[in-house]
């Protein structure tokens, strides 16, 4: 069997010792770093994002898919640093102040990474001041907001009215999340997007930031 | 009066198809041994870390008035009024399951073991909700035994964050409860830590305050609508 497919669906079935082997194989034959993300790791992650849609397998198989993809990016990295290699686009995400649930911000995050996104975790109680510097410092193209009190809701409208008076909104797009949040909420406040789960911010950010941009 | 409740571990841990629910997997998947694997291995860790305690102190009507009322944030119309109004006892609780399970989950993300991770997080989620049903349930034995409640009455708990009941008034639950007793701290936005508890109140009183329609105009963003499951127990007891 074709290596990158080998490799593709044993991140499919969760594999993880095997997909850092494979990896490791594709690195040695000489396959190029970016041929391998792409060929082996986003491709799996990617038919795993779709059975998922399909309710074909759930949350635990998707995590074991995510486990593996890490397994492969950890050797992939190094790699893709030293040849420059961008990725897909840089999402800094948190959730935001006051508010301390930081699951589904994780869930977003690993998703994000699995499709091949650079992501800035600024992780849990992130102040308004800390989205926009951080956004500004990393370039990022998306930030993504968790909120999931309803009392800290009115922080992302505080980040989306920060990123307007820096400037930054004709190139920052911005996603929120959570449970108590909705499509009609996002709009309200301003932001681009709400989604509902992990799978779901990776549609909404691959639709923001095609790969060919 | 305020007391302290050790509640039992093995009284909290979930049970199996309670976490597979809680991760969105349906019945007829739940025999899938992978999932049920990674379900196991959540509630061994949960057995070693979870450390469930709760307390709780009776009111009365009018200390309680000030307390639902908050910071003035409730609906207009909430059914939590309405049934405390006519309840017989109240009495304010906290539990959590504590600090140590809530690192347990952080560690295992960091380490990259997701599945495990979520799993062990909707594992606590039920597990705490288990130890609230616990401490419900000893206050209503409590009642009986002390001659306050009789068999026919009902007790059910409630808590801020929830049917129209706004989560500001966490803060004076908390100013009159002292949960810090058993660890429990609020933050500025009225969160919890540990993030697994959960505090509100336990009302008592005769079956029929405790039945109402989820008609209220809150009822069409929430997503659970567990009051209905919950005075179904009522009407069944």
């Amino acid at each position: 069997m074709d290596l990158l497919r080998e490799l593709s669906e044993h991140l499919q079935n969760g594999d993880a010792k095997n997909v850092a082997e494979l990896t490791q194989r594709a690195i040695s034959e000489g396959l190029p770093a970016k041929t391998v993300l792409d060929g082996g790791l986003i491709a799996g992650m990617s038919v795993v994002g779709d059975k998922f849609r399909l309710h074909e397998i759930f949350l635990p198989d998707v995590l074991l898919a995510a486990k593996a993809m890490y397994a492969g990016m950890d050797l992939l990295k190094p790699l893709m640093i030293k040849d420059n290699i961008k990725t897909a686009g840089k999402v800094v995400i948190g959730t935001v102040q006051g508010d301390l649930h930081d699951i589904g911000k994780n869930l977003v995050a690993i998703m994000l990474r699995g499709a091949g996104f650079e992501v800035i975790d600024l992780g849990n109680d992130v102040s308004p001041q800390k989205f926009i510097a951080a956004a500004e410092r990393e370039k990022a193209d998306v930030i993504g907001m968790s909120a999931l009190l309803t009392t800290t809701m009115p922080v992302m409208k505080k980040v989306v009215d920060l990123v307007k008076e820096a400037q930054l909104r004709e190139r920052v797009r911005i996603i929120v999340g959570g449970a108590p949040l909705s499509d009609e909420y996002a709009r309200e406040i301003g932001a681009d997007a709400y989604c509902f789960d992990g799978i779901n911010a990776v549609d909404c950010v691959q639709k923001f930031l095609p790969r060919n941009r | 009066m305020k007391r302290t409740l050790h509640v039992s571990l093995e009284q909290t841990v979930p049970s199996m198809q309670a976490i597979l629910k809680g991760q969105g997997i349906p019945s007829w998947k739940q025999h899938d041994g992978r999932a049920k694997r990674i379900a196991e291995d959540a509630i061994s860790i949960y057995r070693e870390n979870a450390r469930p305690v709760g307390i709780i102190l009776e009111i009365t009507k009018q200390e309680f008035q000030k307390i639902f009322e908050g910071e003035g944030r409730n609906e207009d119309d909430s059914p939590v009024k309405l049934i405390y109004e006519g309840s017989d006892d109240l009495a304010l609780f906290a539990v959590t399951i504590g600090e140590r399970i809530c690192s347990e989950i952080a560690r295992l993300f960091q380490a990259n073991d997701f599945a495990v991770g979520s799993m062990l997080d909707t594992a606590a989620s039920e597990g705490t909700e288990l130890a609230a049903q616990v401490v419900e349930n000893r206050h209503k034995e409590y009642l009986i035994e002390s001659d306050k409640s009789n068999s026919r009455n009902a007790v059910l708990r409630f808590s801020p964050g929830y049917c129209g009941w706004h989560i500001s008034a966490q803060k004076k639950l908390f100013s009159a409860l002292h949960p810090l007793d058993i660890g429990i701290t609020l933050n500025d936005s009225y969160l919890m830590q540990p993030l697994k508890s959960i505090s509100g109140v336990i009302i008592s009183g005769k079956k029929e305050i405790f039945y109402f329609d989820d008609t209220f105009s809150f009822c069409r963003d929430c997503d659970e609508h567990t009051c209905r499951e919950r005075i179904q127990t009522i009407i069944d007891q």
